[in-house]
This record gives C-alpha cells, structure tokens and sequence, in this order.
C-alpha cells in the first residue's frame, strides 16, 4: 500500500481508544475486573502500534513531502467559515502520537495493577482511553478547532479523573479547581483562534506554513496582530501547561489516582500547552516580542517551581512542582526559538517524569496509601526494582550524562546561552541546581537513611501521634485501620513490592529514562541529532563553537553533581533526630513562604473570594438585576401600560366606530383634494 | 327616446347635489339615532345617494358601467339587508330591544 494511503487511516490513531470508551462506559461493569483494564490497554497499545506504523509511512516519503491532510468531511460550514475534521499527520504530529500512546499504554497496564479492587474499576479505565483519544485528537487535528475539541475533551477528562474519588471532598474541589483554572486559558485559546479567523479567514495550519516557509497571508499580518495572536495561544497553553499564575491547578491535581497523575504529567494535557505554541510557532517566530515574554515566564515558573517543591513533605507534591517547574524549561525553550529542544524535553520529561509518577505510586501502594516522606525511608530494601527504577528517573531528572534529561536541558540552557539571553541561562541553571537538590531530598527521604514508618516517635503531625497512642492503648492492634485510616503506623504491615503489572512498566520507563537522550545528540554535524531533523521545526540559535556547547554541557553537569552532592550531604542520615528536616530549618521562616506556594494559592484564593466577588454581586445585583431585567421588565410594563391607554378606544358602541370612520373618510377627503388643488 | 330625456337645463351637478344632501341626512342620521332600526335606513339611504351619483355620472360622461355598478350595489345592499334584519332580530330577541347603545359587551 502506498504510504500516503496508509496515512490517511490517521484516524485509527484516536478512534480505538475512543471505541475501547465507549465500550466500557457501555458494557464495563459487565466486563468485570481485571478484563476491562486489560481491553483499555489493548485499545491504546493497538493505537500505539497504528502510530508506529503512521512513523514508518512518513519516514518513508521524502522530508518536503511529510506531510499529510487524511481525507475527511465538513465539520462546521457557516458562511465563508469551514471546519473539516481531518487528521493532520507531520513530523511533529507523529512524534507526539508515538509517545502519547507509548507511554499512555504503560499508564495503563500499570493501572490495572493499582487500581486493584477499585469499585469503579472500568469506568476508570473508560475515562484514561477517553483521556487519550482526546489528546490523540487534539495532537492530530488539522485546524486550531479541532485541536480545540481535543483540547477541551482533555480538560473535561481530567476533571473526571483527578475527581475520580468523589467521595472525598478535597478530590471533588481539586477536579473543580482544575476544570476553572482550564478554563481561563481555554478563553486565551479561544480569543486567539478568532483574530486567526478574522485575519485569515481559516483556521487550518495548513494556511499557516511553518518554520522557513511561513505563508504569505501570515507575514503579512500586522506586528500587533501577530504579538496578540501569539500571547492569547500562550494564554491557552498557560492553562493547560501550568504556567505561572495558572499552575495552580497542578499540585492539586494529586488529589486523582496516581495513574492519573502520571497520565496528566508525563504524556497527555500539560504536553499540550507546549504542543500548541511549536504547532503554531510561526506566530513566535515573527513576533518581535512574545517570545521574550514566554521565555522569561517559562524561565520564572521553573525557577519558582523549584523552590516550592524543596520544602514540600508529600511524596507527589514534590513531583507536582516539578513538573511545573520542567514545563517552564520548555517555554523557556519555545520562548528563544528552540522549537525542537521543547519537544525534545517534552519527550525525555515524559519517559521521566512517568517513571517518577509511577515509582511513587509504587510507593504508596506498597506503603498501603502513606503519601508523607517524612514516614518512609529505607524502602530500597523493601521494594528494590521500584527503588532501582525510581533512581533512573532521579538521575535522569537531575541531569546527569548521559541520562536523558542531561541532554534535554542541557540543550534547552545551551540554546538560551546561544540567543545571548544570559539572564534566562542563569534563571534556568539555578533552577536546575534546585531541581538536582530537591529530587536527591526526596529519593534520600523515601529509599535510603532510616527506616522511619515503624517509629511514632518520627511522626511530625501531633494528631497522627495521638491516634498512635490510641493504637497502642487498645492492646491489640488492627493493621488495616492503622493504615488506611491513620495512615502512620504500620505495625505488623511491611512495605512490599507491587506486582508486576506495576514494575513491568517502571522497567520499561526506566530504560528509556537511561537511553532517550540519544534522540538528539547534540553534535550538530554528525546526524545524531536525529530529532532535530525530523521534526522540521525551527530549531533556534546554534552554537557558535564546538567548544562552547562542551563548556556549557561540562558546567550543566557540573551543577547537577554539585545540588546532587549537597542533597546526599544533607539527608544522608534521614531527616534530624528530633524528626525535623534540615532544609525547613535551615531556610527558617522562609520556609512557610516555600511550603505555601509563594502565597500564590491565597493570593487567586483572595481575589476569587474578595473583588472578583465583589464584581460578581455588582454584575449579579446592579447589572444583571437592575440593568438586564430592568430593561427586560421596563419594555412589558410599557406595552402594558400603552394597552392599558389604548384600550379605552375600544368602546363597544357602534355609533363612535361610525363616527371614527366618517371621521376618517373625512380626513382622507380633505387630504385628497389638497392633492389635486396643488 | 327623447321622451326619457331631461331637460337640458337639468345638468348632472343638480343630481350630485340632491345625493350629497342625501348622503348627509344618511350619515348624520347614523351618528345621531340610537335605534338600530332607523341607522339601518340611513346606511340604505347612504348607499342609494351612491348610486344616484354613479348613475348621473354614467349618464354625463355618457359611460354605461356606472349603470352597472348600480347593479352590484344593489344586490350587494340586498344581502347586507338581509343578514343586517337578521341581526337586529336576533338582538331584539334576547334583549327586547334594538338601542345601538345597550349593545356593547365589546367593550375593550
């Protein structure tokens, strides 16, 4: 079959996870256990295998030609206004589908194994391949509107699933919280998409061009247009990919089952941020100025990121900011050009950044749901393939050669350095110095120094101390209760390993953590850089000597041995005697500012709570209520009150109709014969 | 039929006069009489200065469709009779009176 033709079956690529949904919206409960995980991940690794196949028909046409529209219908026709739903297959459409799909099936298949004995078992899994469909299409649509309803199916996807366990409270604000914040760059996306369709009277990419070969109807739009099409499409991305003041949806985000998390981190809805800004890069590259801006925000999310992640004490808290933090390094990256390189960490940040996700929720599962590092501590002993693994995605993270992250940041740092925007090389190093530190804290804390989940005495909480004591006053113990419930000691409970739908996975991501920077080498002539020339986006400032990018790899390394080297330094022994940790005590009262998010939280709570509600009561009592339905009430009452006049016109006699019409007759008498006089 | 013919000095504006006047008492009547009755007789009296105007048109500008649209008001004032006496029959049954005035349950 022809390559082209094997293209156009793209939309195989979302429509067997949307089917696999379907069927176990349908028929889930009667699919039972263990099959329904298992017919979810089928479906998504049967799209993984249509993607790979996808990448070989591309790879085999040659580079000009990589790219193309599947055949579709009309969507949408309203005037000169079109939308087809088609699938757009290009390098960088393809690249994402592999690892959406890759990853989401490990996802998956590791979920069937956490999700053990969950009541809502397949409607879970429904809802992951409903996940991943809608990333597929929006990753795979040929317009910015449908882009869009992929888009916004991932929105509505993670409010289902970081509220999954409704029954808890905080997960139902927590999938509130996530949907709203969404929401607020979703109307940037949407402001965006109507100048596109203002100015050029489409909205295919196709009519944008890309890279070199921008269009000519795009060039000759206006600086302004430009810059604010550029910076409403960020305004979306911001949302979606949790960027400063909009990430605060993120670390509430935990509150979802830890596949979730993964599954929102790694692979599908904060990538598409990122996705959307290199898919619609022509934008950035001609403005003068939007990509100073999304470089400096990117380069301050992950720096702040960074810092609020050193203090924080809940096992995926700490993951949380750091994927902030790594989606800043990405912005940083499309904010100075360097297109490739944000795909490019986007890609190794997934391969990690699942692996960490997962590794963790290895952790708690084996720990019978304890999330606090402060109660855990020598688990390398207890459960050795997910410490082994979790040191993988550590190292990888942290940048350390020749992991993967050491390339991928590295290129990112080294192509701000190029651009000669010192200032956002520095912002990023000290991040990564941070980043290093943080995850060494945390690996410390969790599978080395010791073994703090037996001892209440360890117990920093006063309240987990109290149900202790209760615990032990009762004589004996009841392990499940002390658990679940407590979630503090563990008597009679030893952590142990997962089962092998979970480590399979972790062994599998953990490899690609090692080996997936060799995707793009950065020696420039020796065709390693292999992601660079297929995805055939611009790939911003080069280096200006060899020397220079090796000097520059040598001081990334050396400041991720360097944070490494202090972390190891100072958790070596677990945290103090006294159950302290050294680094809240160090910062001092620092630290509450770190623990709380920079009062970031607070602050959106604040304004939500007092002058957005204030507004709100003014739109709601002045606006709405005396404005709207005043003028609403206002006409009624003037028709009621001219019928109410008018009515007394209508006297039932017939002698003053009789008068009215020769009345009438004489006036259009009188009016005639002026006619004819004059 | 110079035996049908008027005098000269009789012009058609004598006629126009004579259904003017009648037109007049026609439709003051109509304003001013309560009983159904008599307005009634004016508005038969209003239609019949019509057709003296019609028919001393056709004659002065010597065109033979006045005549014949004396004809249709005719029968259509027939009709209107008609149903008109049925009416006031009507009313005078329920209500043992034909006063224009007491009729008036379309009051607005």
């Amino acid at each position: 079959m022809d390559a082209r033709n094997l293209l156009d079956l793209a939309w195989l690529i979302p429509a067997l996870p949307a089917f696999g949904a379907v069927v176990l919206l349908l028929f889930g409960k009667r699919i039972g256990e263990p099959k329904a995980g298992w017919l979810a991940t089928a479906m998504i690794t049967l799209s993984f295998v249509a993607s790979v196949i996808a990448f070989f028909a591309l790879r085999s046409l040659s580079p000009d030609q990589r790219s193309n529209v599947s055949q579709g219908f009309t969507w949408i026709q309203a005037g000169t206004f079109r939308v087809d739903f088609r699938f757009l297959v290009d390098p960088l459409s393809s690249t994402m589908t592999l690892f959406v799909t890759g990853i989401g099936a490990l996802i998956h298949m590791y979920a069937i194994g956490y999700m053990h004995g969950d009541e809502r078992f397949s409607r879970f899994f429904a809802y992951l391949n409903l996940f991943a469909a809608s990333m597929l299409v929006l990753v795979l649509g040929s317009s910015f509107l449908l882009t869009f309803l992929g888009w916004e199916g991932v929105g509505l996807c993670s409010y289902l699933l970081i509220s999954f366990w409704f029954e808890r409270n905080s997960a139902a604000v927590a999938g509130k919280k996530a949907f709203i914040t969404n929401r607020v760059g979703d109307f940037g996306f949407m402001l965006a998409m109507f100048l596109i369709f203002q100015h050029l009277g489409t909205l295919n990419y196709s009519a944008l061009g890309s890279g070199e070969h921008v269009s000519a109807a795009v060039s000759g739009l206006s600086q302004t247009t430009i810059t604010a099409i550029a910076l409403l499409l960020f305004l979306g991305a911001m949302g979606k990919s949790a960027q400063l003041p909009l990430h605060i949806w993120l670390p509430d985000a935990m509150e979802g089952p830890t596949p979730v998390s993964a599954l929102i981190h790694a692979a599908t809805m904060v990538t598409a941020g990122v996705f959307l800004l290199v898919r619609a890069n022509v934008f950035f590259e001609l403005s003068n100025h939007a990509g100073t801006i999304v470089a400096w925000l990117g380069a301050i999310t992950a720096l702040y990121a960074a810092t609020v992640a050193l203090v924080q004490n809940d096992i995926k808290r700490v993951l949380a900011y750091s994927t902030i933090s790594q989606l800043g390094y990405m912005f940083l990256a499309v904010g100075v050009g360097a297109y490739s390189a944000a795909i490019f960490h986007m890609i190794t940040h997934a391969f990690f950044k699942a692996l960490l996700f997962l590794g963790a929720g290895s952790v708690i599962h084996g720990m019978h749901d304890e999330q606090d590092m402060r109660r855990m501590g020598g688990l390398r002993k207890f459960m050795p393939i997910t410490a082994f693994t979790f040191i993988f995605g550590w190292l990888a993270i942290a940048g350390v050669f020749p992991f993967a992250g050491f390339w991928s940041k590295d290129e990112i740092l080294a192509k701000a350095w190029f651009g000669h925007d010192y200032g956002l090389w520095l912002v990023g190093a000290a991040a990564a110095l941070l980043t290093a530190f943080y995850m060494t804290r945390q690996v410390w804390l969790v599978f080395y120094g010791p073994e703090r989940f037996r001892d209440a005495a360890f117990l920093a909480g006063e309240e987990h101390a109290e149900i202790a004591t209760q615990v032990e006053d009762a004589g004996e113990p009841e392990p499940a209760v002390a658990a679940h419930g407590a979630g503090g000691v563990h008597d009679g409970v030893e952590p142990h390993e997962s089962p092998w739908t979970m480590y399979v996975p972790l062994a599998i991501l953990a490899f690609l953590s090692l080996v997936g920077g060799f995707l793009d080498l950065p020696f420039v002539n020796s065709k390693l850089n292999v992601l660079d020339r297929w995805l055939q986006v611009p790939e911003g400032p080069v280096a200006p000597h060899f020397s220079t990018a090796l000097l520059l790899s040598i001081v990334a390394l050396a400041i991720a041995v360097t944070g490494i080297w202090v972390g190891i330094g100072v958790y070596r022994k677990g945290l103090r005697a006294d159950g302290s940790d050294e680094t809240v005590e160090r910062l001092g009262g620092f630290a509450g500012v770190l623990e709380n998010a920079w009062y970031i939280n607070a602050a959106v709570a604040w304004f939500v709570s007092g002058p957005a509600t204030v507004f709100a009561r003014f739109l709601s009592d002045g606006v709405d209520k005396r404005g709207i339905d005043g003028a609403v009430n206002g006409i009624g009452s003037v028709t009621r009150a001219g019928g109410g006049g008018l009515r007394r016109l209508q006297t039932g006699l017939v002698r003053n109709y009789a008068l009215g019409i020769a009345f009438g007759t004489v006036l259009l008498l009188l009016y005639v014969s002026t006619r004819v006089a004059f | 039929m110079t035996a049908l013919n008027y005098p000269d000095h009789i012009t058609a504006t004598y006629y126009l006069i004579l259904a003017a006047m009648l037109f007049t008492i026609g439709a003051v009547g109509l304003l001013i009489r309560k009983n159904t009755l008599v307005m009634f007789m004016c508005v038969e009296l209003m239609l019949n200065a019509a057709n003296l105007s019609f028919v001393a048109y056709a004659k002065a500008l010597n065109d033979i469709s006045g005549q014949v649209i004396v004809f249709f008001t005719l029968v259509v004032a027939a009709a209107e009779v008609a149903i008109g006496l049925a009416i006031i029959i009507a009313i005078f049954r329920r209500r043992q009176s034909v006063n224009a005035d007491d009729v008036d349950l379309l009051k607005g």
